[in-house]
């Protein structure tokens, strides 16, 4: 696959195809030797029997009290636009999406631009399971136990320069896979999610490669997504090819198709309801019919460890 | 005639049921998906926009085919409208809120597309209890004032269905199409009419009131013209 780049890729930086077909073949082998039943598999064709993570240590921030949702509800709900608008047949039609070969290109205000290889992300950095609440924009929340590595320390490897003040995450662009990216609906296309540096660095954060102990369905962003628990979902940003540190922020995607009801900063905030809808509640996936909505939580319970972030803002401003 | 219409009305009763035992089917199968609350509620309210949508295409119906037989079951799809819109609204509160009053009316006073619901259910509320040839009678004109309201009650129907989306628009969409023809052959006939009625009264003749015991809904050219 070509990744489109403004800036040239010094010919040191390019992998030798013959490194890189080696390379494939050690992910493989790294994720063949995790799996529990040792069965070897590749990141592509990984199915429910085989976990490719089943023992990873616990994030710092995995709450032990939460439960996580089925994992077929995670699977079955979710929203991807440039498949399709509603959810079901966006999880039938991500299933074309092709996750293989990937690379994200990491540019902008940094020391190290490049464009790297997620296998070559993937061994340098520490993978943990992270069990978050996840809320959507929507009115429904879910658990979900991430397999993924702090965002600030790839953020690190690259070496932010000081003008750095913003990230910027760009999805895939495919159109020829992604149908509502051909026929140009609803957003701008490719989709495109920030955060402000402070933000980015902050532990919570977190890419993931993977749920449940196993590798990212397609649906949910494989085969690497954002996951920033503290924000509405459409924040967790899916298929990332792109990481460009900026001066200034950049324009959102579903900021920029409603600016009034979503915002850059978009945290979970039961006081600021959205025009349309209140956000007081949350309807949690895996729920009986007799249990009612949870009460949504300001920063979706994760106050302790994100308030300090904005503790000089009006939230209802920089919603 | 009569007699055959009243061979089928339980037919249609039953008929009518046919999406609430679906329903409860997929209830019991677990079939609703990985959020079945929600789907129950856009379960619940399609079927009334459907029904809602079914009563006002009874006129159009009889106007095009000039076949009355439709008529009779006009109140019929108005009260099933109210039937499935009842149970959307003890939905929301009974299964999603649990009867927790103080989150409900915190939750209706932020959700402006509640309010459009809410709007929407009060009419066909209005109309189901006036609904009986008993309320008609008593109500005189006021009765088909108030039974026009059908038409504010299917916008906002419409208006709630959309309000609560954040992307998927299509089926929504697809109700306002209906909508827009159904209201709009109103216009149209209403148009019509007053041209009509305009001629008569210059020729002299008397006006005549556009009530009619028959028609519930915006008088006719033919209707008109038999007077």
């Amino acid at each position: 696959m070509i990744i489109k780049s403004k800036k040239e890729i010094p010919a040191s930086e390019i992998t030798d195809p013959l490194i890189f077909k080696e390379r494939r073949n050690i992910i493989k082998a790294m994720l063949a030797t995790m799996a529990a039943g040792a069965v070897g598999i590749s990141p592509a064709l990984a199915d429910d029997n085989n976990s490719a993570w089943a023992n990873l240590p616990k994030g710092d921030f995995s709450a032990d009290l939460l439960t996580p949702t089925p994992a077929e509800s995670v699977k079955n709900y979710t929203n991807y636009y440039e498949f399709a608008l509603n959810k079901k047949d966006s999880a039938k039609l991500a299933q074309n999406l092709r996750t293989d070969p990937w690379s994200v290109e990491i540019s902008g205000e940094v020391e190290n631009p490049g464009n790297y290889y997620l296998e070559d992300i993937l061994r340098q950095q520490t993978l943990q399971e992270h069990v978050y609440r996840f809320r959507c924009v929507e009115g429904w929340s879910m658990v979900v136990p991430w397999v993924g590595f702090s965002l600030g320390h790839l953020l690190k490897t690259v070496k932010p320069l000081s003008t750095a003040r913003f990230v910027k995450f760009t999805s895939v662009y495919q159109p020829e896979i992604m149908p509502r990216q051909r026929n140009n609906a609803m957003l701008e296309w490719p989709y495109v999610e920030g955060l402000r540096i402070d933000e980015a660095m902050h532990p919570l954060a977190i890419l993931a490669v993977g749920m449940y102990g196993d590798i990212l369905p397609k649906q949910n962003g494989a085969p690497l997504r954002l996951v920033v628990p503290w924000k509405y979902g459409f924040k967790s940003i899916k298929a990332i090819v792109k990481i460009e540190l900026l001066r200034k922020p950049p324009l959102t995607s579903w900021s920029q198709f409603a600016p009034s009801e979503y915002g850059f900063y978009s945290n979970v905030n039961p006081a600021v309801a959205h025009p349309r809808w209140s956000q007081r509640s949350e309807r949690q996936l895996g729920s009986s019919f007799f249990t009612p909505r949870r009460k949504t939580e300001l920063f979706n319970g994760y106050g302790e460890q994100v308030a300090s972030l904005y503790s000089d803002m009006n939230l209802r401003h920089f919603f | 005639m009569i007699l055959q219409i009243n061979n089928l009305r339980p037919k249609v009763i039953a008929v009518c049921l046919i999406p609430l035992l679906w329903l409860l089917i997929d209830i019991a199968f677990d079939n609703l998906g990985a959020n079945p609350v929600q789907a129950l509620h856009i379960r619940l309210g399609d079927w009334s926009l459907r029904f809602l949508c079914l009563t006002l295409a009874v006129t159009p119906i009889q106007i095009v085919t000039k076949w009355r037989g439709l008529a009779d079951y006009r109140q019929l799809l108005g009260l099933y409208a109210f039937f499935y819109g009842t149970l959307h609204v003890l939905a929301y509160l009974l299964i999603d809120h649990g009867l927790i009053w103080h989150m409900i009316s915190i939750d209706i006073i932020e959700s402006p597309y509640i309010w459009l619901g809410l709007l929407a259910y009060i009419i066909v509320l209005l109309l189901a209890l006036t609904s009986s040839k008993w309320a008609k009678k008593l109500m005189g004109k006021n009765w088909k004032r108030l039974h026009r309201l059908i038409y504010i009650a299917a916008i906002a129907a419409v208006m709630h269905y959309f309000w609560q989306l954040k992307g998927n628009l299509a089926e929504p969409f697809f109700y306002s199409i209906i909508a827009f023809f159904l209201l709009g052959f109103r216009i149209l006939v209403w148009v019509k009419n007053r041209q009509v009625n305009k001629i008569k009264t210059v020729s002299g003749q008397r006006t005549i009131t556009l009530a009619d015991e028959q028609s519930e809904m915006p008088e006719t050219v033919h209707n008109s013209t038999k007077h």
